[in-house]
């Protein structure tokens, strides 16, 4: 609880609090009667400004006094129930910690039931029913939004979730189980493995071409064979990606680091994922522990939705 | 002071004294007459209006209803959302304004008559009489040792005081929680803490407040009750004890002359002094513990009537009046002074303000949040794309289906649903996507503007703007 490696700190702030109280309880009962000569006129403090205007020297009412008293009661029992008193932590053992503990468990007894109501269906049916969408929107909206953005079209370097192109599988459970396990998605750097800037252009060509982007003929038939020995391993022969290692579809016109020849060589010379220093690591963090079972249950199938036909 | 000084004591021998002074407790004494029957009637108004409305239903829901938790203000056919906070300010200005206009046309009126420490305290005396008896029977009791018919009547009293209490308590909690909901639970037994809390800490200070504290309040806790002389001038009615036509008082019998017997109009009854409820003895002037109940008028004119004086000794006038020897006629004019037409100027301004706000009050809000993680991204056709929410509210208790649009950029292409669902009363994120040609616009940031319209009436529209950021 301290961040202090002796307790003098908090026994001074005890000992002044304590203090400070029996000194306004001491000043109250000094000061709740007066003594006075006899026939000594009370009535004003015998100050005049303005010529006529006397300050009045009348009384509180009693009552007024007990409230003061009762403030002190007050303290007293407070500093006795809750953390107040240096390090001392209240009879009540009240934290802002476990305040926080008991209205998350009010939450989950009033909120569970209804996603548990949804945890026990299939993905696919709760794709399709509204009210489980609107949920997962609103998760999605807290948890996804930062990267994927607010209307999941991604951004550089953040997949697009509403397109039907997926890096690691569709699948809804594929989906939910990126969401619970995270990705870790890594393009080594080849710039020397397939001939420094000369033959990284080609292969970027060849790239542009499986795209069906505008490309240099002659550059994208150098560069095939260089894709055929060094690419393919992950990306596949004919370019297909390959959702088991997160590999990318190079052959369709979705892009996640930038489709243009200048992005494409930048992504075959430095790699992708593998340092900050080249441009940032590709992950999706594991939400395991972050969210429970049941609200990941509800955003796959959110997701899933995104890319579908009939909720699209 | 409380105690007054030992007059046996040695001169100049110190003495203590107490600095806090006990409560005197002040027996007022019952009055009838044209004031009092003004504060009947206004105590009756303002008690059916708190104690009923609250019973009231509207379309299936409570009238008046305060949705704390839900943040939903339900006043008859209208929702109120936190984001209408602006006409509960308004309200309030008009609320300080009406008393601030009242006070310099006729002091204290508000005290006097509708304030709700003046109405219980009546409530709570009128009580207080028809168990105790009027002010003698009531000193007496109090004089009196224990008895059983003592400990019998102050039981009752306090009985009564206490079921009032808590009924005053439990229907403003009422406002807050659906009364009838808060009738079933109190006979499940299963009042929530805060309500419990709160039907009985509301009911406590009622009971402690009318029945305890009464002109206590008034004159050590209202702060109002301190700063209305600066609203006093010398047009002001306050209720005034005509010094010049009632000294010298003294008593009299009524076939007595008073001219010859030198005296003024007052016969020195007292009766005015019986019936002040703060205590107070208004021969004597203006004080700050007047709050203009006019109790003493009633009381004076009946004596006045008995003697077969005119009435009036005790009226509400000016000083101009008294001292200035202004007529009924003068009165009047003065009403009608600088300060109280600016007053009134004013007041007038905000409330047409407020009735015209109210009037177009649109029940569409719309906010824009932009993204910004990402703050623009590219398309793969080479379109720019910026993304928004926008957080559409239907503050109406029916559903309804609006239509977005934008514009701003010269072709600006929204992607959004069209149209969108809104439930009643509810809030909705809509993720939405503005797509522009850079090779159109500049690089840099470009105003736009949403337009929220519902898609059946084209009266009901919000509209927000934002940015869309295009990258060099």
């Amino acid at each position: 609880m301290s961040d202090f490696s002796s307790d003098f700190w908090a026994v001074y702030i005890a000992l002044i609090t304590v203090v400070s109280i029996i000194a306004c309880a001491m000043l109250l009962y000094a000061y709740s009667t007066q003594r006075v000569a006899t026939g000594a006129e009370t009535g004003t403090t015998g100050h005049t400004w303005d010529e006529d205007l006397n300050e009045g020297n009348n009384p509180l009412p009693r009552w007024w006094m007990w409230l003061f008293y009762i403030t002190i009661v007050f303290a007293l029992a407070y500093l006795a129930l809750y953390p107040g008193l240096g390090s001392y932590a209240g009879a009540l053992g009240w934290s802002s910690k476990s305040q926080y503990d008991d209205e998350q468990k009010q939450a989950a007894a009033q909120f569970g039931p209804i996603f548990d109501q949804y945890a026990r269906q299939d993905l696919k049916m709760v794709a399709a029913d509204p009210a489980a969408r609107a949920i997962g929107q609103r998760l999605f909206l807290t948890y996804c939004a930062q990267c994927h953005g607010s209307d999941a079209g991604g951004g550089p370097g953040f997949p697009n979730l509403r397109d039907n192109d997926w890096l690691y599988g569709g699948e809804p459970a594929t989906i939910k189980a990126s969401i619970t396990g995270g990705r870790n998605g890594v393009m080594p750097p080849m710039g020397a493995a397939v001939g420094g800037e000369e033959g990284v252009k080609d292969v970027a060509h060849y790239v542009l071409s499986l795209a069906g982007r505008t490309h240099d003929e002659l550059r994208a038939a150098r560069g095939k064979s260089k894709f055929s020995t060094l690419c393919a391993a992950c990306h596949g022969p004919g370019g297909n990606g390959n959702h088991a290692l997160g590999a990318p579809n190079l052959t369709d016109d979705v892009w996640l680091h930038g489709g243009s020849e200048r992005a494409i060589m930048e992504t075959i010379t430095k790699g992708r994922g593998t340092a900050l220093a080249a441009g940032g690591v590709s992950v999706m963090p594991a939400h395991k522990g972050v969210l429970d079972d049941a609200k990941i249950h509800l955003l796959a199938a959110y997701v899933y939705s995104l890319s579908q036909p009939a909720t699209k | 002071m409380s105690q007054p000084l030992p007059k046996l004591a040695a001169v100049n021998s110190p003495v203590e004294v107490d600095l806090y002074e006990v409560r005197r407790t002040i027996y007022p004494r019952a009055v009838h007459g044209w004031f009092a029957s003004w504060r009947v009637a206004l105590v009756l108004l303002t008690q059916l209006v708190f104690y009923g409305m609250a019973w009231l239903t509207w379309n299936g829901r409570q009238a008046v209803l305060f949705d704390l938790a839900a943040r939903k203000f339900y006043i008859f056919g209208c929702v109120f959302w936190p984001q209408d906070f602006i006409f509960l300010t308004m309200l309030l200005i008009i609320a300080a304004l009406s008393l601030f206009l009242f006070t310099a046309v006729a002091g204290r009126l508000w005290c006097g008559y509708a304030c709700p420490q003046t109405v219980y305290t009546e409530i709570f005396m009128w009580i207080e009489r028809r168990i105790e008896g009027d002010r003698l029977a009531r000193m007496k009791l109090d004089q009196q040792g224990y008895s059983a018919r003592k400990v019998l009547l102050k039981a009752q009293k306090h009985g009564a005081w206490l079921a009032l209490s808590l009924w005053t308590g439990f229907t403003f909690v009422g406002y807050f929680t659906p009364i009838r909901t808060l009738v079933a639970e109190v006979a499940g037994a299963g009042l929530g803490p805060w309500e419990t809390f709160w039907v009985l800490f509301y009911g406590f200070a009622t009971y402690g407040n009318a029945g305890w504290m009464r002109e206590q309040v008034c004159k050590h806790m209202c702060p109002y009750a301190r700063f209305q002389s600066v609203m006093f001038d010398s047009d002001t009615l306050v209720i005034t004890y005509d010094d010049q036509r009632g000294e010298p008082r003294g008593a009299r019998s009524k076939s007595a002359d008073r001219t010859t017997a030198g005296l003024g109009d007052c016969v020195g009854c007292g009766i005015c002094v019986q019936v002040c409820p703060t205590g107070i003895d208004i021969r004597d002037g203006l004080q700050y513990e007047c709050i203009g109940c006019a109790a003493c008028i009633d009381g004076c004119d009946r004596v006045m009537d008995k003697m077969g004086y005119a009435r009036g000794l005790i009226r509400y006038s000016t000083e101009n009046a008294v001292h200035g020897g202004y007529r009924e006629r003068d009165i009047l004019r003065h009403a009608l002074r600088p300060r109280t037409l600016v007053y009134s100027a004013i007041l007038l301004a905000v409330t047409a303000a407020f009735a015209g706000l109210i009037y177009l009050r649109v029940p569409l809000k719309v906010d824009v949040i932009r993204d910004r993680a990402t703050l623009v991204r590219e398309t793969n056709d080479g379109l720019l794309e910026n993304v928004y929410r926008l957080q559409i509210m239907n503050t109406a208790e029916q559903p309804r289906q609006v239509v977005i649009t934008a514009d701003g950029v010269e072709g600006l292409q929204l992607i959004a649903p069209r149209p969108v669902d809104l439930p009643a009363a509810t809030t909705l994120m809509v993720p939405v996507t503005l797509r522009v040609d850079p090779a159109k616009t500049s690089a840099g940031s470009h105003p736009v503007r949403f337009h929220i319209e519902d898609s059946g009436d084209a009266s009901i529209k919000a509209d927000e703007k934002s940015v869309f950021f295009v990258r060099k």
